[in-house]
């Protein structure tokens, strides 16, 4: 890599057009002195600087008897590094209104950061401390690991929490994806500060690491604050391998009971990769049947004419080794039974008979309209950029967007509707639903 | 603060209402129509979008006694429909556009927004001023809607116990004021709630002079102007829309406290809400200090309940405080905290009073102000970053008695809050008979 900044050399600037819109937005692909790669978005308009990045990790690295290892990593990354104990740590950040927080998801260790121009210089560098040189003091690990078992000891009576974690250790029965990133009552008392170094050791690298910088600040400036935070890493990150999989059970039903008013379901099958040539189609047939705020099939179903819950959804979520289709809802304990049944029956006549053509074009335009609103605020851009280089969509992806959401027809959207929705589901229930059980096999949707 | 639809959190609104704007921010313009409607333009032109909001100045602290509920079941149904416009149409077009949109109901106000590409504007206008005043109602409509809202309730309270603490607390905090009812409504009432109900409170609150529309986004002030002259210009005023005269609170001479026990806590919480005045009813300078004063006990990792609970004394698994400044009468300041296992509530609340003594007989110190005010301020500028937060921290503010001016001076006032200021709002607010205590404890007696 050349130890020179030089972001233009090899660079095609693009101008991304949004939908319906004159105004345009340039992503610059950067590489800095170091040779670490970022994009970058330069927004002027106001003073501060928005960081979104992401190691590939995240908790499917944990090993089943340590569960919540990546996630206690997460919380106790600016509990002190180098020279700072947390309150330092902590005290510096708050001085210079700097935001950083950590996240883990089941594939990707997350990261954002959001400083005030005059203060950038000070965040990158209390970042770079952070991934390279966290302390995990013994307080800092008790103090943290006692509010994690906290939050776990109140999931244990909380129906949604209930409900969820049913599905998907009964999806995922011995796979990461079928473990709560926070772990468990069992394994979060015996991560030690070992386990955290481990992880920090075999994740944080320059290899597999996405970068998005919007804000008030140029590709040099962008690069040499790149390097402050991220340059010290090593080279490679050494990951345990993830095997590929599907989620098992379709077609059970399964009730956890407890004594709460209104019973929370969770429900959901086979899904779709994102790299899948299909993809495009799924997530349009499925913002029909169950995406958007007021107009899918299950809202109008379930909430507008029969009144039976707040809330209905269905959303496509996609691993690296896996993908899914998963919704929930919440509904009275007396008309659970109906709710599931059409729910189940909505379902069912989308993967027979596919959206009509008005739907279709509906949520077509639907699709491409609203691009746009997750684009105006620099943290927005940045996340999203996160997303498209972790989905690896190429740089160009929201000028094709539109194009790849026109390209999909009625007759693909009726062939993906039966290849999405015609696996069957397994569903959970958490509460105590009137004349529901746990069983095996369900009719409705399994084939 | 509930809202039509989970989208946006209850929490962001709270959180906008304490949010400041920094000298540097965009040039908000002001108007008043003939007809008494306030519009409010936040031009941010860096994305071709806007953020159209209608708030009326009625909330739940209006409702008629025995109607709780019913600000917010109206929410639901102004989704319904209009003599112009079938029901769904308006959310259809919406959806058209890739537009997002959804509603809120609070204590003392009810929000109506759609985000869209700037080009749907006066569509989304037109279709907001005509339901303003044309709203048609039929039971066929209104009473699977009712159950809508009783699953809401079950979803956000009945399903969750910290919620019904706060609920309780509330009750027993506001004496005489209607803030004591919440936002919700209390289950049996709501589920009396019937369609004549919701026309005559839409018929009494519901019109030009009793709305603020804020248009924040990419959006030129005089061309919004036009656009609403064309759009709710045209919308009649309503005559008689009542002044917002509540019960008011008689001052507090009591120590309250309540234990609520429930089979499903599996972790204690103590919460305690103290009854301080909102912006508009405190004397200059008291809300801000309350504001200073909310972020160094209970704000962060660095403030002082944390480090005194969580950090030293090792007996708290989470704490923190917060001050509600808008409102249009007498508010809350909340103060609550998890206690670690085996530490029992009556042992974390000497230790919450340990804190909040210390602060009101020895003040702060120098550096913890600098850095409340540091982080204040510059929350007005990551404000200013999203068109949203923009509009709803204006929204809030108006529809709770502040001006563009006060809102513009807002970093100005938290800057000059002096460390004896702060003290002196410790010493006299947070008193413990102006307080109520809820603690919130597992229920171990027999099971059904």
């Amino acid at each position: 890599m050349s130890r020179h900044f030089a972001p233009l050399a090899f660079v095609t600037v693009l101008l991304v057009a949004l939908s319906s819109a004159a105004q345009a937005m340039t992503i610059e692909p950067i590489v800095s002195p170091s040779g670490i790669k970022a994009w970058l978005v330069r927004e002027q308009a106001t003073p501060l600087v928005a960081l979104n990045f992401a190691f590939h990790g995240g908790s499917s690295q944990d090993s089943a008897e340590k569960s919540g290892t990546a996630n206690l990593a997460a919380d106790l990354l600016d509990e002190g590094a180098g020279d700072l104990d947390g309150r330092t740590f902590h005290q510096r950040l708050e001085d210079n209104a700097i935001e950083l927080r950590f996240q883990v998801g089941r594939d990707s260790f997350f990261g954002s950061l959001r400083t005030l121009n005059e203060h950038r210089d000070e965040a990158f560098d209390l970042l770079g401390l952070a991934l390279t040189k966290p302390r995990f003091d013994a307080d800092a690990i008790e103090r943290v690991r006692q509010q994690v078992l906290a939050g776990l000891r109140r999931e244990q009576t909380n129906p949604d929490s209930l409900a969820s974690k049913s599905w998907w250790q009964t999806a995922f029965p011995q796979h990461p994806y079928g473990r709560e990133s926070s772990g468990t009552l069992q394994t979060v008392p015996t991560v030690t500060a070992d386990d955290l170094r481990d992880h920090v050791r075999r994740v944080f690298a320059r290899n597999e690491l996405t970068i998005s910088v919007v804000g008030d600040i140029d590709a040099a400036s962008a690069g040499r604050l790149i390097d402050r935070a991220f340059g010290a890493l090593p080279p490679k990150n050494d990951l345990k391998p993830v095997p590929a999989t599907a989620p098992q059970g379709l077609g059970r039903r399964i009730v956890t009971q407890i004594d709460v008013p209104q019973a929370v379901v969770t429900f959901g099958g086979n899904g779709i990769e994102r790299s899948d040539p299909d993809f495009m189609a799924a997530y349009i047939v499925n913002h029909i049947l169950g995406g958007g705020t007021f107009s899918s099939r299950l809202y109008r179903e379930v909430r507008e004419k029969r009144g039976l819950a707040y809330g209905v959804h269905y959303s496509l979520v996609w691993f690296k080794n896996a993908a899914v289709v998963v919704g929930g809802t919440a509904t009275r304990a007396d008309r659970t039974v109906d709710a599931v049944a059409i729910i189940e029956k909505e379902i069912k006549r989308m993967a027979e008979d596919g959206p009509t053509a008005d739907e279709l074009a509906e949520a077509k335009a639907f699709l491409k309209g609203t691009y746009a609103l997750s684009l105006d605020s620099s943290s927005k851009i940045a996340a999203q950029l996160s997303q498209i280089q972790i989905d690896n969509l190429g740089i160009d992806y929201i000028q094709r967007r539109d194009k790849l959401i026109d390209a999909v027809s009625i007759a693909d959207a009726r062939r993906v509707a039966k290849r999405l929705y015609g696996g069957g589901i397994l569903v959970t229930i958490a509460g105590k639903p009137k004349g529901l059980a746990s069983s095996d096999s369900v009719g409705g949707t399994a084939h | 603060m509930t809202l039509k639809f989970a989208a946006l959190a209850a929490a962001a609104i709270v959180a906008a209402s304490a949010i400041p704007a920094a000298a540097a921010g965009p040039e908000v313009a002001d108007f008043k129509l003939d007809n008494g409607l306030e519009l409010v333009v936040i031009p941010d032109h860096r994305v071709p979008v806007v953020t159209h909001m209608v708030w009326y100045k009625v909330g739940s602290a209006d409702e008629t006694p025995g109607k709780s509920g019913l600000a917010h079941f109206l929410e639901h149904l102004m989704f319904k429909g209009t003599a112009k416009h079938p029901p769904g149409e308006f959310s259809q077009v919406v959806a058209h556009a890739g537009g997002q949109e959804n509603a809120f109901t609070s204590y003392d106000y009810t929000g109506y927004y759609q985000r869209v590409p700037s080009a749907s504007l006066k569509t989304v206008m037109d279709f907001e001023a005509d339901r303003m005043t044309g709203l048609t109602l039929t039971d066929a409509l209104v009473l699977p809607e009712r159950e809508v809202i009783l699953e809401e309730q079950n979803q956000r309270v009945g399903n969750n116990p910290r919620a019904r603490l706060s609920e309780q607390i509330e009750a027993a905090l506001f004496l005489n004021h209607p803030y004591g009812k919440p936002v919700i409504g209390w289950r049996h009432e709501m589920e009396q709630l019937s369609r004549e109900d919701a026309v005559a409170f839409y018929k009494r609150f519901y019109g030009p002079n009793n709305a603020i529309v804020v248009i924040a986004g990419d959006v030129d002030p005089q061309q919004a102007l036009a656009l609403a002259k064309d759009t709710y210009g045209k919308v009649a005023r309503r005559t008689d829309i009542p002044p917002r005269v509540r019960p008011q609170e008689p001052p507090p001479v009591a120590v309250r406290s309540l234990t609520m026990a429930d089979p499903r806590v599996e972790m204690p919480i103590l919460q305690r809400d103290y009854l301080t005045p909102s912006f508009r009813t405190a004397k200059p300078g008291v809300s801000e200090a309350l504001e200073v004063l909310a972020h160094i006990l209970g704000s962060g990792n660095n403030s002082r309940l944390y480090e005194a609970l969580v950090v030293d004394q090792k007996i708290a698994v989470s704490t923190g405080s917060h001050y509600d400044s808008g409102a249009v009468d007498d508010s809350r300041f909340t103060v609550y905290g998890g206690p670690r296992e085996g530490v029992s509530l009556p042992q974390l609340e000497t230790a919450v009073d340990g804190v909040i003594a210390a602060v009101a007989e020895k003040g702060v110190t120098d550096e913890e102000l600098q850095r409340a005010k540091t982080r204040l301020i510059a929350d007005a500028v990551y404000t200013h970053d999203s068109q949203a937060s923009m509009a709803r921290w204006y929204g809030s503010s108006l529809a709770t008695g502040s001006t563009v001016a006060d809102i513009e001076s807002w970093p100005d006032r938290i800057h000059k809050v002096t460390a004896d200021e702060v003290r002196e709002a410790a010493r006299q607010w947070l008193q413990k008979q102006r307080s109520v205590t809820g603690n919130l404890i597992k229920d171990t007696g027999p099971r059904s």
